[in-house]
């Protein structure tokens, strides 16, 4: 079953230059598990395309359910370079809550 | 315990949060958060059209609003309102308060001392793209050095009421009343660990309690009155998130971890001037309405180096509008920005980008955005170039097309875009000896 990541996780996105990070964080901390197996930085990186030009970094937090993924050159030259409405990023960890993820069938999502 | 709370997530932020924190409850300690990577560059063209400027203007007026209630009850500010220029910022407060003495932190300003860092061989690489500073030399407007909170204790201890500091590092500012106060030495790592951890939940404000939070937002109660973050620190490392009772907003382990993880890279190397913390051992738990306690702080020795935070003239921008209504808005904005791009072409224009938005339909998503065919939708077209007169005129070229172009234009009312000049950030690390912090008291 295909779920969209916002059915068990909430995100914060920002800056540092031209990088961008989100912060991915379940709600409940027996998702983490399905988390780690679903959001691999390969698929972040393809589900967000040609609006991340560089690599896709992830980094475990197990103590707060979280992920950290770091986006590089993801801001069209960040800061004041950029000719984006969002140089910042703001708005990133929320586009990234609609890509769909696998569900075990037993977990019981409403979609 | 010590209460420590932040009033100003950045330059910009709620002017009246610093007076309620004040007014609304109990704290030992106000700072307050001024300064971003782009807000340095702001400052420096501020400071170059006039050598008074180049500090966060808000900060002196504010102080002569609360200085009555800081003498009467001992609450101490410390803040990096100084920006660029932190000696002007300090005579603007002392004007604005005169019976409040200001220590200065000085010796984050290396700009007269870039031709020296280099002759000794510091590259001083862009963190981000790796390349030499020496691309750059002539175009470097400011240079500044992330500072820790030692340099800010030993101010404190100078019994001044304000303390004021340029680039002082973002965490630092909260980890410097703990230090001070609790006795804690440089080599302390957990603990000055666990005071970069409070300084980091609490430097962006209200992104603490409840402010720019997806999680159940709609719940969120009275953000019009939201409190702004308040650190209970102890002696042992151990803290607990809070605001005042009766403001809105909320605080709950979610949002502390929201937060965490802002502008965050790896977690297990949190770099700070004074220490690296370990993200993946914070351990957070709600003890009660509106309080989190954060404990299990590991740390690990500080950094050889230190961040600085370059700024340099990088070319000049604009962006322009115009508004395209139904039906067919987005295929109308489509044609009206292929008409301006044949046109820059036919100028021979040269630009470094031409990038286009569609407001309304993708400008924040970009290509993940799922479009229909909305009421209307706005064409933002951005320009970016070192040659100054391609700019120039590509600001001419969109209003045209309110009679020359697809139907139903509008949204021109405003008339040209500005063109802007682009002053850039440059982050970079020389080696921590190189920076020698000194005080200096006002009043």
């Amino acid at each position: 079953m295909m779920i969209p990541l916002s059915k068990i996780a909430h995100t914060r996105s920002g800056d540092k230059g031209d990088t961008s990070n989100i912060g991915v964080i379940v709600y409940d901390q027996k998702d983490y598990p399905l988390l780690v197996k679903e959001l691999t930085s390969e698929r972040v990186k393809a589900f967000f395309g040609d609006m991340v030009k560089g690599k896709v970094e992830r980094f475990e937090l197990p103590n707060l359910g979280a992920l950290n993924f770091v986006l590089h050159e993801a801001l069209g030259g960040g800061g004041t370079v950029s000719l984006r409405i969002d140089p910042q990023g703001k708005t990133l960890g929320a586009a990234l809550l609609k890509m769909q993820i696998k569900a075990n069938d037993h977990m019981g999502y409403n979609i | 315990m010590l209460r420590i709370a932040n009033g100003q997530g950045f330059w910009g932020d709620w002017l009246e949060a610093p007076v309620r924190l004040i007014e609304q409850g109990p704290i030992d300690y106000l700072t307050l958060d001024y300064l971003a990577e782009v807000t340095m560059s702001i400052l420096q063209k501020q400071r170059q059209a006039d050598p008074n400027l180049g500090y966060a203007r808000d900060f002196p007026p504010l102080i002569g609003r609360i200085a009555r209630q800081m003498l009467e009850r001992n609450i101490r500010v410390i803040a990096n309102a100084g920006g660029v220029n932190p000696i002007a910022c300090a005579e603007a407060v002392r004007k604005a308060a005169p019976g409040i003495k200001v220590a200065i932190v000085l010796g984050d300003d290396v700009l007269p001392r870039i031709d020296e860092f280099l002759a000794k061989g510091y590259e001083m690489r862009n963190l981000d793209t790796c390349a030499p500073l020496a691309s750059i030399r002539d175009r470097i407007l400011s240079a500044n050095a992330y500072t820790g909170a030692f340099p800010l204790a030993e101010a404190l201890a100078t019994g001044a009421h304000v303390i004021l500091a340029g680039r002082a590092a973002d965490p630092a500012l909260t980890l410097a009343p703990m230090i001070r106060e609790f006795g804690w030495r440089e080599t302390d790592w957990n603990k000055l660990a666990a005071g970069t951890v409070a300084g980091h939940i609490i430097e962006c404000g209200t992104q603490a309690t409840g402010g720019n939070c997806q999680v159940d937002w709609q719940s969120i109660p009275d953000l019009a009155n939201i409190g702004y973050p308040i650190v209970e620190a102890e002696s042992d490392g151990t803290f607990v998130v809070t605001k005042h009772p009766g403001t809105g907003g909320r605080v709950h382990s979610d949002i502390i971890k929201q937060q965490l993880l802002y502008e965050l890279g790896d977690p297990k190397n949190f770099i700070a001037p004074d220490c690296t913390a370990d993200f993946t051992t914070i351990h957070l738990d709600d003890i009660g309405p509106d309080r989190v306690r954060v404990s299990g702080i590991h740390g690990r020795e500080r950094p050889a180096n230190l961040k600085l935070s370059i700024s340099y003239a990088n070319g000049w921008k604009s962006i322009g509008t115009l508004i395209f209504s139904w039906p067919q808005a987005i295929e109308k904005a489509k044609v009206a920005d292929q008409i301006v791009r044949t046109r820059l072409k036919a100028l021979g224009l040269e630009f470094d980008e031409v990038h286009t938005e569609f407001f309304g339909a993708n400008a924040c998503h970009g290509s993940l955005a799922t479009t229909v065919d909305p009421p209307e939708v706005q064409l933002r077209i951005g320009v970016r170039s070192f040659n100054r007169k391609a700019v120039d005129r590509f600001t001419r070229e969109l209003i045209p097309l309110v009679l020359s172009g697809p139907p139903g234009a509008t949204g021109y009312g405003d008339g040209r875009p500005p063109v802007r000049e682009i002053v850039s950030y440059w982050p970079a690390l020389v080696p921590r000896g190189e920076i020698q912090s000194s005080i200096e008291v006002l009043g």
